[in-house]
């Protein structure tokens, strides 16, 4: 890794990425920084406003409710479905036919359509013909997502728990399948019991991977946006309205555009942020 | 402890496999039959929404505009990451440390903060409204995807190969594609399955840049829920219909996906 | 502390294993005597590992036992069987200390910590990790961490063997020697049973008292190293160790008596009746070679000098011998006479040396 050659043409290979990228990247970004600080009233007429969308919005009740929802429901996934992955994939065979089997079928939620997970999700909840909603019904529950906040949440969670932890359990699997045989050989030898092989040798191995994955879960539950939007559509209320929902209601449903930039600003900033803080975290975890 | 092992991904599958089963039944059943009565299977068992969705030149159309999009997408993000995974995983240049992470920030950025300007840019461009804005605007989370996904497959290719080859007289094309791009051919699957997944699963984006002409499956869908009141054995068919290209890719990578999850290098 | 013994042994990683080619093992019977420091010796892809797995417990093996002393340990998992085993690449677990990967074999087995501490220290001290105890393990140099691993093998007391599968492969070759003679040293201090798999043959004959030599899935000679030398009872015992290796040339049989073209040569070979319909060969060492008087008649092709001896190789009709001569010696010019020492001179049928017993 240290001895990458200088090579100042180099930059020829990265130019089309960079060209692709900062076509998409950079020229929306702009209009987004353009739009946060102005105002308008349509007729392309615009008006110096300063930083009082960001006032504005940071001040805002409803942006710090949505901003708490989406915490809380990052959280909350984070802690049900990383051990879950990894639980799920120390289970797991790690040779013989069934392992393609139960790969390709964990595999499967992962490549729905997301409108289609939340519509699936839908069909199944509902309370008088959906599968999960008529048996926890059956079962004496009160249940109804689209009445209550409670089941509205537990919904919502169960969903992606369903929809993503396969995606925890790839990862952690595909960190268990590259230990080398020797490992477990060895801690055979030396006598160690199951749960001293996880803790001693499965665990430290999957460290990397498992950083990948917290990561990739963290940044994309926190993006979340058409699966709950199909689902409950925010509500009850605002029960489910995290920020991606309250951010299109604000950009394409109320076409309020200085708020709406500077929202998206105050969103991104925070998911780099948090990425960062997790990234040099695991970094230095790693060096020690 | 160890017998019952196999019990823990059984029931897990079990949980996957639940609403997929009963997306399935309801796609199955008439209209009258969802709405008047809970079965746990079709009683009056049709194929009637499928065949609405095979003959409706509005739904299956938009099958056509999703799959083009998505393969348009998964080429050039392949495509314009290889040389890029390249550079950053043999090569020193200025700055580019600054350039690798600025692209994974992409991979972070929301598509509802972009929605909007990606509307006026591709209006602006001419684009709006065909499959070439959805792959074009796609290419922003997958393009820094695929470049993280090959560099870390290439940084495992020892650097031996690449001299060894040039002492052999190889010209840099020459030795790029016969000799490089087979030793990373696992790491190019793995970058066209989760460029692919991504594109396919995405609907914000593909939704906001279509009106008519390209609109993507996903998007039809949302508009039949609203517009035609409850037709939920079509929605069920549809939706049943949008799992199998990614159940296809899947089967065609399954042997990839235990060692290429690790990204390469673990 | 026992002997160990495997019996009528046979394993095959197929499922449903048919013929021979189907075998990684076959037809092993063998001993290995308490306190003996063995080498087991052949080229990769022979079976050596998976040998030393089924003696650890690894691997059961799909027909034959396994027995220590008298009791029947082919079902006993390695946890249980009382046998340490360090492995070509170094393990180590990452996310100890030097100390605690040495202690782990020992408090998995449920040793007071004042013990481990005391045998800790001197294993630390007998690889030279004591500077090193209390740093993480994961940092550390390939060399170090093999040392972490030997250690391991090494620190439990009383194990009933002690097996290495190519231990020094990643140790840079100095170290490799000192490392070598450390472990000889070691077999006479502790006199446990030690088991060291190998395919280098220097290897091999330094470090142990007896070599066992395995080829194509099966032992095909065990004895010390000057039998190895002298008797191979194999071909391959023959050309895979010593160097130059054995000249195997053709053999024909008239009247019971063998030939080599039109000469005839005298053997330690007896009942040569029974090799009927078999491929001969005779097997002679370049060092029992001499030039005589009389004799075959070679032409001498090439001399090489390798500075204690000279290795001279010679034609026959269209057949190769390679003669050792020793320095000082004259090498006569052109023709020459050879005569082979009766006593190094073996007939070997189908590979095996004829009438005598098979290992």
């Amino acid at each position: 890794m240290s001895q990458k050659i200088a090579h100042p043409k180099a930059w020829l290979f990265v130019l089309p990425v960079v060209l692709l990228v900062a076509f998409n990247a950079i020229i929306p970004l702009m209009t987004v920084v353009n739009y946060s600080v102005q105002e308008t009233f349509g007729n392309n007429l615009f008006f110096w406003e300063g930083v009082r969308w960001f006032q504005d919005v940071l001040r805002s009740e409803r942006y710090q409710a949505s901003l708490m929802r989406q915490l809380t429901f990052t959280g909350i996934i984070l802690l049900i479905e990383i051990p879950l992955g990894v639980a799920i994939a120390l289970s797991m065979p790690r040779k013989g036919p069934w392992v393609s089997v139960c790969l390709v079928l964990m595999a499967l939620p992962l490549l729905i359509p997301w409108n289609v997970v939340g519509a699936m999700w839908n069909i199944f909840s509902l309370p008088d013909i959906g599968l999960l909603g008529r048996t926890l019904n059956g079962l004496g529950f009160d249940y109804d997502y689209t009445q209550g906040p409670l089941a509205a949440w537990f919904t919502v969670i169960l969903m992606d728990v369903w929809h993503w932890t396969s995606l925890v359990v790839l990862l952690a699997y595909a960190g268990l399948s590259s230990i080398p045989q020797p490992y477990y050989h060895a801690a055979k030898i030396d006598g160690a019991s199951t749960w001293a092989i996880i803790r001693y040798i499965e665990l430290p191995k999957m460290k990397r991977v498992l950083a990948i994955a917290i990561l990739l879960r963290f940044m994309d539950s926190f993006m979340i946006y058409t699966e709950p939007f199909v689902l409950t559509g925010g509500g009850p209320g605002n029960t489910t309205t995290f920020l991606s929902i309250d951010l299109v209601k604000v950009a394409l449903g109320q076409f309020d555009l200085g708020p709406a930039a500077a929202m998206s600003l105050i969103y991104f900033l925070i998911i780099l942020l948090l990425s960062w803080l997790f990234y040099t975290l695991i970094m230095r975890n790693e060096q020690q | 402890m160890k017998r019952y092992k196999w019990a823990v991904p059984t029931l897990y599958i079990f949980f996957l496999m639940l609403p997929i089963y009963w997306l399935l039944n309801m796609s199955f059943k008439t209209t009258n039959e969802i709405l008047g009565s809970f079965t746990l299977w079709p009683q009056k068992f049709t194929f009637e929404n499928y065949i609405t969705i095979f003959t409706d030149p509005v739904w299956y159309s938009g099958y056509i505009n999703s799959l083009s999009y998505v393969m348009f997408n998964t080429a050039i993000s392949v495509t314009v990451a290889l040389p890029a995974a390249y550079a950053f995983s043999r090569y020193r240049f200025m700055g580019d440390k600054h350039l690798f992470f600025w692209l994974l920030t992409n991979r972070m950025a929301p598509p509802a903060v972009f929605a909007l300007p990606f509307f006026q840019l591709y209006s602006a461009v001419n684009l709006f409204d065909t499959y070439i804005a959805v792959a074009l605007a796609h290419a922003l989370f997958n393009v820094p995807l695929a470049v993280w996904i090959l560099e870390g497959f290439m940084s495992g290719v020892p650097k031996e190969l690449d001299e060894t080859a040039f002492v052999d007289g190889y010209s840099f094309p020459r030795f790029f594609l016969k000799i490089f791009i087979p030793a990373i051919l696992a790491g190019i699957g793995v970058a066209a399955f989760f460029t692919f997944m991504f594109s396919w699963v995405e609907l914000l984006l593909a939704k906001t840049l279509t009106a008519v002409d390209a609109k993507p499956i996903a998007a039809v869908m949302t508009r039949t829920a609203s517009s035609s009141g409850y037709e939920l054995g079509l929605l069920a068919a549809a939706g049943s219909l949008t799992i199998i290209p990614g159940a296809v890719v899947i089967y065609f990578v399954r042997n990839y996906i235990a060692k290429g999850f690790a990204l390469g290098r673990v | 502390m026992s002997k160990i013994s495997l019996k009528a042994m046979k394993h095959s990683y197929l499922a449903e294993p048919g013929e021979d080619a189907d075998w990684a093992l076959r037809d092993i019977d063998i001993e290995w005597s308490d306190g003996g420091a063995y080498a087991l010796l052949g080229p990769s892809g022979c079976g050596k590992t998976t040998l030393l797995n089924i003696i650890s417990g690894l691997l059961r093996p799909t027909r034959g036992k396994v027995l220590f002393g008298d009791e029947d340990v082919t079902e006993v998992g390695p946890e249980r069987r009382n046998i340490a085993q360090v492995f070509q690449f170094p393990v180590v677990y990452d996310t100890m200390t030097v100390y605690d990967n040495l202690a782990f074999p020992l408090r998995n087995r449920g040793f007071a910590e004042p013990d481990i501490e005391i045998r800790v220290r001197q294993t630390a001290q007998m690889l030279d990790l004591e500077e090193r105890l209390f740093t993480k393990a994961a940092g550390l140099t390939a060399d170090a961490k093999q040392k972490i691993s030997l250690g391991r093998g090494l620190i439990r007391p009383d194990v009933n063997a002690i097996l290495f599968d190519e231990p020094l492969t990643v140790i840079d070759p100095h170290l490799k020697w000192v490392l070598r003679s450390k472990l000889k040293e070691l077999h006479r201090q502790i006199g446990s049973t030690m088991i060291y798999v190998t395919h280098d043959q220097t290897e091999a004959l330094t470090f142990a008292d007896q070599v066992v030599v395995m080829h194509d899935g099966t032992v095909v000679q065990s004895g010390t190293p000057i039998e190895l030398f002298e008797a191979p009872r194999h071909t391959f015992v023959g050309h895979f160790i010593g160097s130059p290796g054995m000249n195997l040339l053709p053999c024909q049989v008239k009247n019971g008596v063998p030939y080599f073209f039109k000469n005839k040569i005298k053997t330690v070979s007896k009942s040569l009746a029974s090799a009927k319909g078999a491929s001969l060969q005779i097997g002679v060492r370049p060092e029992f070679i001499a030039f005589s008087e009389k004799g075959i008649p070679v032409q001498i092709v090439k001399v090489s000098d390798t500075g204690r001896y000279r290795i001279v190789e010679t034609r026959h009709e269209d057949t190769m011998i390679k003669l050792l001569a020793m320095e000082g010696q004259e090498i006569p010019q052109g023709g020459a006479h050879i005569q082979f020492d009766p006593a190094f001179t073996r007939i070997y049928a189908d590979g095996w040396a004829v009438g005598e017993e098979r290992a």
